[in-house]
């Protein structure tokens, strides 16, 4: 199953993933929330919807997927949510050069199909009473499925790939016969 | 007959007195601050002197060689790429203070699911032979489940205790599903001191996983909540329990953490509560 990263392809997918974090920054009274698509071969999450704080500016901006708490997210498949994150500067320098918006408290979840992680869903600054404990990141888990099964029918309405292979499906493709072959001599 | 040099398949031509094994004792300072006890973190790296980590014994890092393309392990100096590495390093220091910590990065090198990297670090560490290994993470790629699986049971016999996190939602993943492992999950009580044994595993373990502070990049602490900081809790605990007893196989360990769980009761007459099916 493959994405697309480009927040222009489909306007039903916009329209969807809009609903997907607006809905999500409600539930948990957030000051803002966004999904990131992974793009795999660049190693960089992209921006593809953002409610509240940033709506207008962030989709299409990337950032490096390997670090960060929507790195660890995205390469853990597990969600994480952090507070007090205020008094941390590290962490003001790094957010804010993808944001340009420090949160206090950010919850983040990936969006998987199966074993692949698609993306992550974000909600900075969730309502102080949303935050921090076990049924708070049930939840969070849980609208993060509902999410990526809205993605999952996006990329099984998208048109079909282009018949010539793009270079990372076939670096991809090469990388998997390697370790086929080193693994059986 | 014989097999592979090591492995025993009977006892042939040998008696008890043969194989005399020296039980566990208290170490004679009885111990319990988790001195002289390895205990590695495998995961986003350790951030180097935060103050509630303290100093790190060894660093390395899982990386791809440009040439080779092989993964192998080295030293690494790059620190934690997240947080999360360093938040369970925080744990781990809070409750075995005396303990060794080392790191192993498997996530930060470049953008990677959990899987080869994961692997690479994990077998290095229980090669090595750490006393302990945190492994707050799992992968739910299944073809990686017979190796993870072989690593397990190598660890459980070397008297390497991986303790390992449960996932947070209710996913397969490994090798937290393994007997081979220590497995963790997060209650939601608030004492910071309370560990309970599961009478109805695969998560043997629970441990405070809410609302916990932990260490966090640029010196700084956050709050934050999983069975990823639940996990660290009871890696901490081993260290403790192994600085006073340091000849403790990794099912006595276990036997130790269950009987020192508080909704385990010893001699009342009230066994555990056994799953009903």
């Amino acid at each position: 199953m493959t994405l697309s990263t480009d927040p222009a392809v489909d306007p039903l997918a916009r329209e969807l993933l809009q609903s997907v974090v607006d809905v999500a920054r409600a539930i948990f009274g957030a000051e803002a929330g966004s999904v990131c698509l992974l793009d795999e071969a660049a190693g960089e999450l992209v921006f593809q919807a953002v409610s509240g704080r940033g709506e207008e500016s962030l989709v299409g901006r990337r950032f490096p997927a390997g670090s960060g708490i929507a790195g660890w997210v995205a390469a853990s498949g597990e969600p994480m949510v952090v507070d007090d994150l205020g008094a941390n500067r590290t962490f003001d320098r790094a957010f804010a050069e993808s944001t340009a918006y420090v949160p206090n408290a950010l919850m983040a979840a990936p969006l998987t199909h199966g074993s692949k992680v698609l993306g992550v869903l974000e909600v900075l600054d969730p309502a102080p009473q949303a935050r921090a404990s076990l049924p708070e990141l049930d939840l969070l888990a849980l609208f993060a499925r509902q999410a990526a099964a809205a993605l999952r029918v996006i990329a099984e309405r998208a048109p079909a790939p282009a018949a010539v292979p793009d270079r990372a499906a076939a670096l991809d493709l090469l990388a998997d016969l390697e370790e086929l072959l080193r693994r059986q001599p | 007959m014989s097999g592979p040099a090591g492995l025993t398949w009977s006892l042939r031509g040998r008696a008890a007195a043969d194989l005399p094994v020296l039980a566990d004792t208290a170490a004679p300072d009885g111990g319990s601050t988790g001195k002289g006890v390895r205990v590695c973190v495998v995961d986003s790296g350790i951030e180097p002197d935060h103050p509630l980590v303290g100093p790190l014994d060894g660093s390395w890092a899982v990386v791809k060689d440009p040439t080779t393309r092989e993964l192998v392990i080295r030293p690494d100096r790059t620190g934690d790429t997240c947080g999360h590495g360093t938040a369970c390093a925080g744990i781990i220091r809070r409750t075995a203070p005396d303990c060794e910590l080392y790191s192993v990065r498997v996530l930060g090198e470049r953008f990677t699911g959990t899987g080869d990297m994961l692997i690479a670090g994990l077998r290095w560490a229980v090669e090595q032979g750490f006393d302990v290994v945190n492994l707050s993470l799992s992968t739910t790629r299944t073809r990686f489940l017979e190796e993870l699986h072989a690593i397990a049971d190598d660890a459980f016999f070397a008297r390497t205790a991986i303790v390992a996190s449960a996932h947070n939602t209710p996913v397969e993943s490994y090798p937290w599903r393994f007997s081979s492992v220590i497995s963790v999950g997060s209650h939601q009580e608030d004492d910071p001191a309370l560990h309970l044994y599961n009478p109805a595993p695969p998560v043997e373990f629970f441990a405070p996983g809410q609302n916990v502070r932990v260490p966090w990049l640029g010196g700084a602490t956050i709050r934050t909540t999983g069975n990823s900081f639940a996990t660290p809790y009871v890696a901490g605990l081993c260290a403790r329990i192994l600085s006073g007893r340091p000849r403790l196989t990794t099912f006595q360990l276990k036997s130790a953490l269950y009987l020192t769980a508080a909704n385990v009761q010893v001699g009342g007459g009230t066994r555990p509560s056994t799953p009903t099916t």
